[in-house]
C-alpha cells in the first residue's frame, strides 16, 4: 500500500472459455475515490472482466479482491457493496420513477423510512419530483440515464460500475452525466467506467486500455498521451488497438 | 440533386418526430445526420426508404417520390437500418445470396463493389449470422445493402456501440464506396465522425438545427469561445467559471473546459479574474468551435438555457 486504499485489487486474473483466453493475466488496482476508465475494442475482454469484478462470474485463476472481498467465495458480499448501471439495461420501463427507486433500494436492503427520505432528496436534486409517478418508458432518455445513475448509487455503494453509460444521448446531457459522476466521487464513491467516447477517457483519473485480453496500457490520460506522443486519447487508443 | 427532402413533418400520436425537415443532398455526396437518440434520425430514414408515409412534405430520391414511386425507390436504394437487418438463422453467404436474389441480381455481378468489405468476413462465410461479432455483423449488413449496386446508400447508425478502431475502419470503407459514385446518407451519435462527411446536418428533437461543411471553420460564435486547461485538471474550475458574470456556458471538453462568453467585451475581465487564481499552469485561449461546440451552442439556444440551469422536462 502506498497510502491509498485499493478498492479493487487484481493479480494475474485469467478467464478462459474453452481454449479461448478472454482475460490474459490481468494485474491492476483501483484506488478508493478515483474514476477508473476501462477501455478497449469490442471483444477485447472488458465485459468478461467486469462480470468477474461484479461477482457475476468466476475467474479461471488469479487473486482478485473487490471492496476487500474475495471473488471466489464472497460474491454476495461484493454484490451488496457495489452499484451497476449500463445503457442497455437499467430501469424498468413499465414501472414509475418512484417504483423503480423503491424496487432497487429494496433489493439492496434499505428500510422504508430511509428510502422515503433519500427519494425526496434525490428527486429534488434532479428536479424530477413532479414526474415521480410517470412511467420510465415515457421520460426522455437523458433523464432516464441520470436517474439510472442516481438509482445505482442510491444505497451508497463503495464502487459503481458503469458499462457504456452515455450511449446515444446529446453532447450536453453526456457532460451533465459526467458532472454527476464527479460529484459522486466527492461523496467517496469509486467509479469504474467503460466508454467508446474517447473524450470521456480524459475525464478519468486513470485509464486502462485492453487489447486482445491483455491490459496494454494503464496510466493517467496525461501520461498516456505523452507516452504515445498523441494529441488526445483517441489517438492513443488507435495507436494501441491497431498495433 | 440526388435527394430532396422537402419540408417533412411527421408525428407519432402526440410526439412530433420531424418538424419541417428540409435539405438536399448532391449526387455522390457523403452526407451525415448527427443527433442523439430520439432526435428523429431513424424516422427520417424510414421516410427516405419509402417505409413510412410522412404527415406532410415530400421526399425525392433521384427524382422518384418516396410515396408515389416507392417501387422505383426501393430498387435504387440500399438501406441498412439501425436495428438488425440480417437473418440470424442464415449463414453469412446465404444472407448475401438472399439479398442479391431479392434485388434480381447475383453476388458475382456486383462483387467488385463489396470485395473490400466482404473479404474481411469471407473466412466465416459458413457461420450463421447470429454467431458473428458486432463488427462482423456490421460488415455483412453493409455488404447486403450494397449487393445490388444502389444509387443511394442509407445507413442508420452503422457505428453505434462500435469501438473507435472499428469505427475508423468503417468510415474508410464508406469513403471507398463513395468513390464508386454512390450517394451516401449516414447517421451517427458520435460527433467525431462528422469530420469524415462532406456535409453534416445536426438534428435535435425533430428539428434540423444546422447544415455545415466540417472542413470549413464556422464563423458564428468563434469570437467568444475559449478553452481552459490546467495541469491540475479542469473539473475543479468548472463551477468557478460558470459563476463568472461574463460566462454564458461552460462545459467539460476532453482535458479542457470550453467556455462561451456573453460577448467580446467580457474577454479581458474574465482573463484577469483567471490570472488572479494563482495557478501558473492555467492556459486560457481563444479557439475555433468544433462541430460539437456548435451543436452544444445550438441546443442551448433551442432549450433557452434550461440545460445550464438544471432540471426541467
Amino acid at each position: 500500500m502506498d497510502g491509498h486504499e485499493h478498492i479493487i485489487e487484481v493479480k494475474d486474473m485469467v478467464k478462459k472459455f474453452g481454449s479461448f483466453v478472454a482475460n490474459d493475466h490481468l494485474t491492476f488496482y483501483v484506488e478508493r475515490g478515483e474514476i477508473f476508465g476501462f477501455l478497449g475494442a469490442n471483444g477485447a475482454g472488458k465485459t468478461t472482466a467486469m462480470r468477474i469484478l461484479c461477482g457475476l462470474s468466476y475467474p479461471t485463476s488469479g487473486e482478485i479482491r473487490v471492496v476487500g472481498h474475495n471473488v471466489y467465495h464472497e460474491r454476495e458480499r461484493i454484490k451488496k457493496k457495489i452499484g451497476y448501471m449500463s445503457q442497455k439495461f437499467s430501469l424498468y420501463e413499465d414501472l414509475t420513477v418512484s417504483e423503480n427507486i423503491h424496487l432497487y433500494a429494496g433489493i439492496y436492503g434499505l428500510g422504508r423510512k430511509k428510502i422515503m427520505a433519500r427519494e425526496e432528496q434525490l428527486l429534488e436534486r434532479l428536479g424530477l419530483a413532479h414526474i415521480r409517478n410517470r412511467l420510465i418508458g415515457s421520460i426522455p432518455l437523458g433523464w432516464k440515464q441520470k436517474l439510472a445513475f442516481s438509482v445505482a448509487i442510491f444505497h451508497h455503494p463503495a464502487i459503481v460500475f458503469l458499462d457504456e453509460p452515455t450511449g446515444g444521448v446529446d453532447p450536453i446531457t453526456r457532460r451533465q452525466f459526467w458532472e454527476m459522476i464527479h460529484d459522486a466521487t466527492e461523496e467517496g464513491i469509486t467509479v469504474f467506467v467503460t466508454t467508446h467516447y474517447m473524450d470521456e477517457a480524459e475525464y478519468c483519473d486513470r485509464v486502462s486500455i485492453m487489447v486482445d485480453g491483455r491490459i496494454d496500457a494503464l496510466d493517467t490520460p496525461a501520461a498516456l498521451k505523452q507516452q504515445y506522443e498523441s494529441e488526445n486519447m483517441n489517438e492513443v487508443f488507435l495507436k494501441l488497438a491497431r498495433a | 440533386m440526388s435527394l430532396i427532402i422537402d419540408h417533412i413533418d411527421h408525428s407519432f400520436d402526440t410526439l412530433q418526430a420531424l418538424r419541417q425537415v428540409n435539405f438536399e443532398v448532391q449526387e455522390g455526396e457523403l452526407f451525415g445526420l448527427i443527433g442523439p437518440d430520439g432526435a428523429g434520425k431513424s424516422t427520417l430514414f424510414r421516410v427516405m426508404a419509402s417505409l413510412l408515409v410522412p404527415d406532410a412534405g415530400r421526399c425525392l430520391m433521384n427524382g422518384n417520390d418516396a410515396v408515389k414511386d416507392y417501387r422505383e425507390v426501393r430498387k435504387i436504394i440500399g438501406y441498412m437500418p439501425g436495428r438488425f437487418s440480417l437473418y440470424m438463422d442464415l449463414s453469412v453467404e446465404e444472407n448475401l445470396a438472399f439479398y442479391a436474389r431479392v434485388f434480381g441480381t447475383s453476388v458475382d455481378e456486383n462483387y467488385d463493389l463489396i470485395r473490400d468489405v466482404y473479404e474481411q468476413i469471407a473466412p466465416f462465410k459458413k457461420r450463421l449470422a447470429g454467431k458473428l461479432s458486432g463488427g462482423m455483423k456490421q460488415k455483412l449488413a453493409l455488404s447486403c445493402a450494397l449487393i445490388h449496386r444502389p444509387e443511394i446508400l442509407l445507413l442508420d447508425e452503422p457505428t453505434t456501440g462500435v469501438d473507435a478502431v472499428s469505427r475508423r475502419e468503417f468510415w474508410e470503407m464508406l469513403k471507398k464506396i463513395q468513390k464508386e459514385g454512390i450517394t451516401i446518407v449516414v447517421s451517427t451519435p458520435y460527433m467525431d465522425e462528422a469530420d469524415m462527411c462532406d456535409r453534416v446536418a445536426l438534428i435535435h428533437k425533430g428539428t434540423l438545427l444546422d447544415i455545415s461543411d466540417p472542413s470549413l471553420p464556422s464563423g458564428s460564435d468563434s469570437s467568444v469561445l475559449y478553452s481552459l486547461r490546467s495541469s491540475k485538471g479542469v473539473y475543479t474550475y468548472l463551477e468557478r467559471i460558470r459563476s463568472l458574470e461574463g460566462c454564458k456556458y461552460a462545459w467539460l471538453f476532453g482535458d479542457q473546459l470550453h467556455v462561451t462568453l456573453r460577448s467580446d467585451r467580457d474577454a479581458d475581465p474574465v482573463k484577469s479574474i483567471i490570472d488572479g487564481w494563482g495557478d501558473p499552469s492555467l492556459e486560457w485561449k481563444k479557439i475555433i468551435p468544433s462541430i460539437e461546440d456548435r451543436f452544444m451552442g445550438l441546443i442551448e439556444q433551442e432549450e433557452g438555457g434550461q440545460h445550464s440551469n438544471g432540471a426541467t422536462i
